[in-house]
């Protein structure tokens, strides 16, 4: 394949050349990381003591400014001290890649440092269990209230104009009001993620029912299909594979609220876990967390995209 | 054209020719249409798209339906299969008003209206499945229409893996399948490359003559129109109207070496006359294309 064809609109990759494009969107930006992690010309704003020499109030491991540290040094130098020794170092909070991957180890090894606090798997699977039931609630309303506003005229206008004003209104600000009515465990972290999806849900399900070909439920009429015949038979099957990928993308926006629903009331889950990391400044644990919500949310989505290719044969716009 | 001088009318029948009609004629009228109007009410103006349309069809008989583009032909099929309403005059099947879609008149769209989801079998089936056919039941008939269009051995594919005409084959099979007592076709072939249009129009006929089937079929090909039609129609645009009813004096069975004929090249001769005087007029609202200036560099010349 020449570079030309490359960048035609819509260029047809070779499956090849798909997967290695694929692989260096995740290599790129991690050779970034490395290079801003490894290479002290790169960035490294900050130096990290190895020995205080003369300087009272430096420690050992303790980061400071350059230019503090150049000052120090020029001070000690002029009045004849001990010297201060020292590595050029970045920001705490940018840990490098072979610390988080360390990290990412231990923790899921290591006990938790409090007791009777949860693991992180343990952790994990409580975020799991809320994005599921959020995500759960939501559908069994808003996929149903969807494709009747797609397909029926008089519930979309009974309906959307009320729902396109309720999805403006920021989902977390429901939060107080849901743990008064809820409590204060995982009923209102529920709540939030339902109340974040459902009327995107209702309105991109109702969108994409509207788009089926009309000329297939003409056919259908022709056919002598009548009402719910025409809803069971023509427009559900017709818009499955676009419904089954929207609600993919639901769900990856399920996820995005969760860290927000999580805060409220007792914070539980990952939520809990990063907090408490950052709390001890370990942000090596803390990005190996949100990491994990990253290779969960894409697992999923591969593996439902894959489940996608074989429940709808006939479906060609995804690529094989 | 000085061949077109010594032409006998289109009006004039062979003997064969006319006993075909009266024999048609004595079948019962199947569909009657009784000063049908139809004006679209759009916001900034009513387009009067049919207007005091009358005409009987027999039973069996195959009907084309030709005119001008945006004369009206897809607005009559489509008010005769129940999809739009009139807004003036009634359409009568076997003797009864026609009152939204039904399972007595089938349809074959232009556009490929197969549905994606179901495989050919499947699609075939889809008709008897709705109006309560046992599985099995449907699944024996299906099988005998994929026959009867020779694609039986594409049962189980989806329609997205057969070529143009094959779908088409499989939608006129659909239609069938629910045995309806007349077949609405609304530029069936149009997408069609001319090859396999000359095959499906073939086919065609011969499912036509294999079945008690009353065909309407919408084209803007001349030729077809006379190769298939019985008897055409001629709407004139704007508003579309009858403007007359050609019995084709060709014999049947029809052959391709027919459209040199001299009933065919009459018949045509006649057709051309009727839409190309009525096209004149222009479509409304339409200005001449304007003429465009040269942008070739002089001398370069390819008349
Ligand atoms: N839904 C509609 N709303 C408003 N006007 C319409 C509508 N459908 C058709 N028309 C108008 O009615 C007239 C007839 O349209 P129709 O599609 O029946 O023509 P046609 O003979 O099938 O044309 P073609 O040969 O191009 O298919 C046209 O002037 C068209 O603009
Ligand atoms: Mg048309």
């Amino acid at each position: 394949m020449t570079r030309t064809r490359w960048f035609a609109v819509h260029a047809e990759l070779s499956p090849r050349a798909r997967s290695l494009l694929g692989f260096f969107s995740f290599v790129l930006p991690i050779l970034l990381w490395c290079i801003v992690s490894y290479v002290p010309a790169v960035w490294h704003p900050l130096v990290l003591i190895t020995d205080p020499g003369s300087v009272d109030y430096f420690q050992p491991d303790m980061r400071v400014d350059r230019a503090t540290f150049d000052q120090e040094t020029a001070d000690a130098t002029a009045q004849n001290r001990a010297l201060p020794q020292g590595v050029p170092a970045n920001p705490i909070y940018l840990p490098a890649p072979h610390e988080v991957l360390k990290a990412f180890y231990t923790s899921f090894t290591m006990p938790p440092e409090a007791r009777d606090s949860p693991w992180l798997h343990q952790s994990l699977w409580h975020s799991i269990q809320v994005i599921f039931w959020g995500f759960v609630i939501s559908s069994i309303f808003g996929v149903p209230l969807g494709i009747l506003c797609g397909t029926y005229s008089p519930i979309s206008r009974l309906t959307e104009p009320f729902v396109e004003f309720f999805r403006y209104l920021p989902a977390p600000a429901f939060g107080a009001l849901a743990v008064a009515i809820l409590g204060i465990y995982d009923g209102p972290k529920i709540a939030v993620i339902v109340i974040g999806t459902f009327f995107q849900q209702v309105l991109i399900i109702a969108n994409t029912t509207r788009k089926l070909d009309g000329a297939l439920v003409e056919a259908a009429l022709t056919l002598g299909t009548k009402n719910l015949q025409l809803l069971s038979r023509v427009v559900i099957p017709g818009i499955l594979p676009d419904l089954y990928r929207d609600q993919r993308i639901l769900l990856g926006w399920a996820w995005t609220y969760l860290i927000v629903a999580e805060l409220i009331g007792t914070t539980t889950g990952i939520t809990w876990f990063i907090t408490q990391q950052a709390r001890y400044q370990h942000f090596a644990n803390v990005y190996a967390a949100i990491f994990i919500i990253g290779i969960i949310g894409l697992g999923t989505d591969i593996l439902l995209g894959l489940l996608g290719k074989r429940l709808f044969p006939w479906d060609r716009t995804v690529k094989a | 054209m000085n061949a077109q001088k010594t032409l006998p009318s289109y009006l004039e029948q062979s003997q064969q020719v006319r006993e075909r009609f009266d024999r048609m004629k004595s079948r019962e009228v199947i569909l009657k249409v009784k000063s049908l109007g139809k004006t679209f009410e759009t916001q900034k103006r009513e387009t009067v798209a049919l207007k005091d349309i009358n005409f009987e069809t027999y039973r069996r008989e195959f009907l084309c339906i030709v005119g001008p583009s945006g004369c009206g032909k897809s607005t009559l099929i489509r008010i005769l299969a129940g999809l739009e309403t009139q807004t003036s005059g009634e359409v009568l099947l076997q003797g009864k008003p026609v009152r939204g879609p039904g399972r007595d008149r089938g349809m074959v769209f232009q556009g490929y209206t197969l549905f994606p989801w179901l495989t050919v079998k499947r699609n075939v089936m889809f008709g008897l499945e709705v109006n309560n056919a046992g599985r099995l039941e449907a699944e024996t008939q299906a099988l005998q229409w994929l026959q009867l269009i020779g694609l039986e051995k594409f049962a189980d594919a989806y329609p997205h893996q057969l070529s143009g005409g094959m779908k088409q084959r499989v939608a006129i099979a659909r239609a069938l399948a629910n045995q309806p007592r007349i077949l609405l076709m609304d530029e069936p072939f149009g997408a069609l490359d001319a090859q396999t249009r000359t095959r499906m129009q073939a086919h065609l006929l011969e499912i036509w003559r294999k079945i008690d089937i009353t065909i309407v079929f919408i084209t803007h090909d001349l030729d077809e129109a006379i190769y298939l039609a019985d008897r055409i129609l001629v709407l004139k645009p704007h508003p579309g109207e009858v403007q007359e009813l050609i019995e084709v004096p060709v014999p049947r069975p029809r052959q391709m070496d027919q459209f040199i004929s001299e009933e065919f090249l009459t018949t045509k001769a006649r057709l051309e006359e009727l839409i190309y005087s009525s096209e004149a007029h222009g479509e409304e609202g339409e200005e001449p294309y304007p003429m465009m200036m040269r942008l070739a560099e002089v001398g370069d010349n390819v008349e």
